[in-house]
């Protein structure tokens, strides 16, 4: 970084001369106003907020007015932020915005955490001169997620510039002009890019806001908050977990500047709602009939006391599992996922110990060439789908650079690249949603994909074997794909098990190998799927060979996991689950013992790119509800059994550092989960009794359930919400970053515990035949949506809606004989054609009953439906 | 051609246009000729500096310059554009060139292109100006046909295309990075500058941007020399001028005159003074974007730097005329709600403060003037300072309202006070 004197009221100051002087002060701590720039979005200068007053030398007393985010931090730059003209011309713009505005904070949800309230107190705008009647419009429905309130808006552009340019999404736009600008779509519908939750955060104001918080609504100063981690895709995305009254009233984004950034995906923003289901387990059951948790315990105790087996879950936390492990024995715990996953799961991890490093979301965002083989990114890993849409802008950049364009000033940048992207190639069984931005797509059933994967590796590096008789219509993509990968600087390779192919997932790994210095990103379908495969625990299928009384389930759904789950829970005389949601498999199961969901737990998981990362309670969970681990061990602390697990299993060895230890204290004092606005604490159980009860102790965490505390930042694992005196909004992450957009002060949260290795892997050899359609079967394939494919999500109300009921995908060409129903395994289903998906594949939505569990892939008849 | 009037002295009586073989007669294309029979790219921009030829959209900047903003090494395809988007209230000059000599328009942009190097060019016409449109479309035929277009042109190796595009209208399209957006299919909202268009212009590219007033220069001037340009006018800008008036004159029109040509000339000679039973009392000297001028300043010549002396911009050359029977405060009213009409929306001074003036005057006009009002106008103008908007559409905007202020500040008073319009 380039450090450059800027004087700012006459104090000289260094700011990194490649920024704009926005970001050098908000660095710096000082408070200037804005609304359109944004950290991740850069500079376009519309809405004229942050002007400060530029001076040409010492001498110049008279100066003139620029907008800081328009204007780059040159060394000897002289600017005034509290100039007199500088100050009432800022006034000015908020007496601008505010003319049509509705002031009902009262009544908008964004109250309270309104980036227009501070920024409109922070610049001392408070007599309104205006006195003509408003502009008024229709707001729109935009589907389960958000609120549409276009009255609020203040024109910033944030919202079009978020959806259309970042993250690529074309039904919302800006319509009309002057003070009329009307932000929606051109008719009412459900916004269709996955990542439309993040307006919530991106608009200043209240005019998209969570329609699932509605339904609850809760001010954030009355919100007990916690640092968390995503449950819903392996990414972990870091959010911030808030609930009241015991129930969870919303997720925020929680800025971790290696994973997710400022943004989240749908279905980690909105899937929270199954922590509220009616079909949570509240309540410890025995033959399906509640009992005390002495009971259950003494039962437990009964149905252990011979031969147990366990199985793990990789939605359960590290602790939780090791929890089981612990108790069963490592040699009877098995990892609750098919063999078939467990193997790839397997390969991956030991892929990923070779030399090609698995990327952050910021290294993957900042990757010049992208070669994506057999992965529907967006419905399986979503929020990596948004990095990798940035990632095509690297090459391109290289144009603005020539022409001395700063990064951030965004629209200058864009209008300089215009359509011209970095390489990015898709290889897929059908079509996905990263499509419209590749260089080459390539559809192929999952064995066609992978000898298209060697194909590409061996045209890298021709002692990667070659696949004999590739068809000559991926001869174009093999030799594009390889060659904008070698010329690349930071080349990276996607790919994953979503299809259930090893091949796939080894020619992935010989094209990273191919090529040295390449990244390998791997995605994984569950929160903690790499932490359960570090376990390196047996899989379902070894299960079916254990000899045991007694089976114990730890968050897990085997109905989901095992086709034959039924026959293989019979073999079993006492079967207990702990879990937090009813499913099938907790309606066989002769003890249920009540777990918390990730929201009332603490708990570490191991995401995809081998990152641990702890969440804590957000609430505490109501007795008798607690953590698996503590259900199945007797840890009196989180950190006992973080340790113990850190010595049982080397490769975990470094979870301990995922967070700071429970003892940690910041002046001695408690990191309070409650904001210092916290309001009604004496009131808000008065009706029960006018004694303030005391809060509910937390032996796991430096956390408190109380505003007391140390409001100092906290080390970014233990941050529970982003705050600071006069920035009530979540754009006060600003004030808590080492760097505008960088690190959070003191490190990003979480610890890598999978690093590449040294040394020169051999080559995959094992290179599948080509497809061969068959006559009367169908080779069937997941479709992952995100939407619908994930287990938890798919209880929260907001999310099932969006949910596909299920169906069979056929090519047109197939599907010709067939009506607009078809029959597989004895059901009907309605048809649907997808032209991209190849011929003799079909293709089933996974995760859907009754397609969860199924053995992907199968051959399977499809029948006319009578 | 009358040598004094090289942009309209060849137009046909009948109204109609020229076509390619009476634009030859009258010298049509030996300029191009002239230039690709011998000129470097360099030697034609020299040569357009020295006539001091200035930007007639309104800003003045030197033509010359302009092209000299291409570095030599820029890449390719390189564009010029011919803004003909003429919109500004009170102004119909393009408007008349493109309809009565389209050729001299296709000549200008040629050696606009060959000066730059360009490969292509788009006239960006007002979609109003359909007549113009076809006589335009008619023209680049013409031109195709002869080979002054279209690949290795007149055998000198360079090549040119020009592209005809109609604006879908709106004031914004006429401001030369909007215009580009509006060219890309984007929404007509201005650029930010810097990257200036020679730099980063029409699809990312080199782009030229040149006024068809402008363009229309160009061929006289190389064919028959800077100094024969600047000995046409009266002042240091180079050449004639079409000025024109409009409002409650006896001959509102359009003239082709020496630059420098006094305000008062202009209206008494040419548009034969104000209509009988009205009196004189103020004009916007280049369109609605720019400051009033009144009684005191009629003996200013109308050129870049004398009417910048007297406080306004000559911008167009096209006056609009205020005369006593007229509301001066309906009239500002008017032009007001026109800017806020055309605002893009874009950044917060031009599109809150312009819809806000707009009912401040209006309200004044039906009688719902309040105390205080003035102050607020005037501190609107003043918040559209060159450089606190975006682009100078509310910069041009203040410019009539500031003006008004001043000098018809009585009747602003009297609307306040009287609760009504005097003059309904």
């Amino acid at each position: 970084m380039n450090m450059a004197t800027v004087y700012v009221d006459n104090r000289a100051y260094e700011m990194d001369e490649k920024q704009n002087l926005l970001e050098g002060c908000l660095r710096l701590g000082m408070d200037l106003p804005y609304f359109c720039w944004h950290p991740a979005m850069g500079s376009v200068g519309a809405c004229r907020q942050c002007a400060v007053k530029q001076f040409r030398d010492e001498k110049d007393e008279r100066g003139r007015i620029v907008m800081a985010c328009m204007t780059p931090a040159a060394a000897g730059t002289r600017i005034s932020i509290r100039d007199p003209e500088a100050v009432e011309f800022r006034k000015a713009v908020i007496e601008g915005l505010m003319l049509n505005h509705p002031h009902d904070c009262p009544v908008c949800d964004e109250g309270g955490e309104c980036h227009l309230q501070d920024m409109t107190v922070m610049t001392g705008h408070d007599y309104r001169r205006y006195t003509f009647e408003k502009r008024t419009f229709r707001n729109q429905y935009l589907g389960p997620f958000l609120n549409h309130e276009m009255n609020r808006c203040i024109q910033c552009y944030r919202c079009v510039r978020f959806y259309r340019e970042y993250a690529g999404g074309n039904d919302l736009n800006a319509f009309a002009l002057r003070n009329i600008v009307f932000f929606g779509r051109d008719r009412d519908g459900v916004l269709e890019n996955e990542f439309a939750g993040n307006l919530v955060e991106v608009c200043p104001t209240g005019v998209f806001t969570d329609a699932t918080l509605k339904r609850h609504y809760t001010r954030k100063w009355d919100m007990e908050m916690a640092p968390s981690v995503c449950v819903h895709c392996g990414l972990g995305c870091n959010i911030t977990a808030a609930g009241r009254y015991g129930t969870l009233r919303r997720l925020v984004n929680r800025y971790n500047g290696e994973v997710n950034g400022y943004f989240l995906c749908d279905r980690g923003r909105f899937g929270y709602e199954f922590v509220n289901s009616e079909r949570r387990i509240r309540q410890p059951l025995i033959e399906g009939k509640a009992v005390s948790a002495e009971a259950a315990l003494a039962r437990l105790g009964e149905l252990t006391s011979g031969r147990v087996i366990g199985v793990g879950s990789p939605r359960a936390t590290l602790e939780s599992n090791f929890a089981l492990r612990a108790m069963v024995g490592a040699d009877r715990f098995f990892a609750g996922i098919s063999g078939t996953e467990a193997r790839l799961l397997k390969l991956m991890l030991e892929v990923l110990r070779g030399p090609a490093r698995t990327p952050s979301l910021r290294e993957i965002e900042a990757s010049d060439a992208v070669f994506i083989l057999g992965e529907d990114v967006t419905n399986v890993a979503p929020r990596m789908a948004l990095s990798l849409r940035q990632s095509v802008r690297q090459q391109p950049m290289e144009i603005a650079e020539r022409l001395h364009i700063p990064v951030w000033m965004d629209h200058a940048v864009r209008e300089a690249v215009q359509e011209k992207k970095g390489p990015l190639f898709t290889a897929s069984v059908s079509a996905t949603r990263l499509d419209d931005i590749a260089a080459g797509t390539y559809r192929g059933a999952p064995d066609d994909l992978a000898r298209l994967g060697f194909a590409v590796a061996h045209a890298l590096n021709s002692e990667a074997p070659a696949p004999a008789g590739l068809p000559e219509s991926a001869r174009d993509f093999v030799k594009e794909a390889a060659e904008a990968l070698k010329a690349a600087k930071r080349p990276l390779i996607v790919s994953g098990a979503s299809l259930a192919s090893a091949a796939i997932i080894e020619a992935a790994a010989n094209v990273a190998w191919a090529l040295a210095g390449s990244m390998l990103a791997f995605t994984a379908t569950e929160s903690n799927s790499m932490g359960l495969a570090m376990m390196e625990a047996p899989a379902l299928d070894a299960a079916q060979a254990a000899h045991a009384d007694t089976i114990i389930i730890l968050e897990n759904d085997l109905f989901r996991r095992l086709p034959e789950a039924e026959q293989f829970l019979e073999r079993f005389r006492h079967v207990v689950v702990v879990d937090y949601l009813e499913n099938a498999t907790t309606a066989k199961a002769e003890l249920v013992l009540p777990a918390a969901p990730f929201a009332e737990a603490d708990g570490t998981l191991v995401n995809s790119e081998g990152r641990a990362q702890r969440f804590f309670q957000a609430l505490p969970p109501p007795a008798p509800v607690k953590e698996s681990w503590r259900w199945l061990g007797s840890w009196d602390k989180l950190d006992d059994i973080v340790e113990a697990l850190a010595r049982a299993i080397p490769p975990l060895a470094a979870v301990t550092r995922a967070a700071p230890p429970a003892s940690f204290r910041m002046s001695g004092a408690k990191v309070p989960r409650q904001p210092h606005r916290y309001s009604g604490r004496t009131a808000m159980l008065a009706n029960i009794s006018v004694h303030e009860p005391k809060p509910p102790a937390d032996p796991d965490s430096p956390l408190a359930f109380s505003m007391e505390g140390n409001p100092d930042q906290p080390p970014g694992a233990l941050q529970p919400f982003f705050w600071t005196p006069g920035w009530n909004s979540i754009q006060a992450v600003n004030k808590f970053q080492e760097e505008i957009a960088g690190p959070l002060r003191g490190g990003d949260p979480g610890v890598r515990i999978l690093e590449a290795g040294e040394g020169t892997p051999r080559f995959f050899e094992d290179i599948p035949a080509a497809f061969e359609p068959r006559a009367e079967e169908w080779l069937v394939v997941p479709l992952h949506h995100i939407f619908g494919s994930e287990e938890l999500s798919r209880h929260a109300p907001a999310v099932s809606q969006l949910a596909p009921p299920p169906y069979i995908a056929l090519n047109p060409e197939d599907a010709a004989r067939f009506g607009d129903e078809a029959e597989m395994l004895g059901q009907r289903f309605p048809l649907k054609r997808l032209a991209e998906l190849p011929r003799g594949v079909a293709g089933v939505p996974a995760g859907v009953p009754p397609f969860a569990g199924l053995e992907f892939p199968m051959w399977s008849r499809i029948l006319q439906a009578p | 051609m009358p040598e004094d009037r090289p942009l309209t002295g060849n137009m046909r009586p009948d109204g109609e246009a020229l076509d390619r073989a009476a634009y030859e007669r009258v010298g049509g294309y030996k300029g191009l000729r002239k230039a690709l029979g011998g000129m470097t790219p360099a030697a034609v921009i020299d040569e357009v500096k020295a006539s001091n030829l200035r930007g007639r959209g309104g800003a003045g900047f030197s033509t010359g310059l302009k092209w000299s903003f291409v570095p030599a090494t820029a890449p390719h395809p390189r564009y010029v554009v011919a803004n003909g988007d003429e919109m500004e209230p009170g102004t119909f000059k393009d408007r008349l060139l493109v309809e009565r000599d389209p050729h001299q328009l296709v000549e200008g942009m040629i050696l606009a292109g060959y000066a730059t190097g360009s490969d292509t060019g788009y006239i960006f016409l007002r979609g109003e100006y359909k007549l113009g449109a076809r006589r335009v479309a008619r023209a680049l035929a013409e031109a195709y046909e002869a080979g002054y277009l279209g690949k290795d042109i007149l055998h000198s190796g360079y090549s040119f295309e020009i592209h005809l595009h109609l604006s879908a209208g709106r004031y914004m399209c006429g401001e030369e990075t909007g215009m580009l957006n509006a060219l890309e299919g984007k929404r007509a909202n201005p650029r930010a500058k810097p990257p200036f268009p020679p730099v980063s212009g029409l699809f990312g590219m080199p782009t030229t941007i040149n006024n068809v007033e402008t363009l229309c220069n160009v061929p006289h001037i190389i064919r028959n020399g800077a100094a024969w340009f600047q000995g046409l006018s009266r002042s240091k800008d180079g050449g004639t001028k079409l000025y024109g008036a409009s409002g409650k004159v006896k001959r509102p029109g359009l003239w082709e005159l020496p630059m420098g040509t006094t305000i008062r000339e202009i209206l008494e000679e040419h548009a034969g003074g104000m209509r009988d039973g009205v009196r004189f009392r103020g004009l916007l000297p280049g369109g609605a974007s720019t400051d009033f001028l009144v009684e005191e300043h009629l003996d200013t010549p109308m050129d870049f730097s004398e009417v910048q002396k007297a406080g306004s911009r000559m911008g167009t050359g096209t006056m609009i005329i205020l005369d006593d029977q007229t509301c001066p405060v309906g009239m500002v009213s008017n032009l007001e709600h026109f800017f806020a009409q055309e605002s893009c929306g874009w950044c917060t001074p031009c599109w809150s403060g312009l819809g806000w003036v707009e009912r401040i005057l209006k309200g004044m006009e039906e009688g719902r003037g309040q105390p205080g009002d003035l102050e607020k106008l005037a501190f609107q103008t003043r918040f559209w300072a060159p450089g606190h908007t975006f682009c100078a559409l509310a910069p041009g905007a203040a410019e009539p309202l500031q003006s008004a202020l001043k000098y018809f500040r009585a009747e602003f008073e009297q609307h306040i006070n009287e609760k009504r319009c005097p003059w309904k």
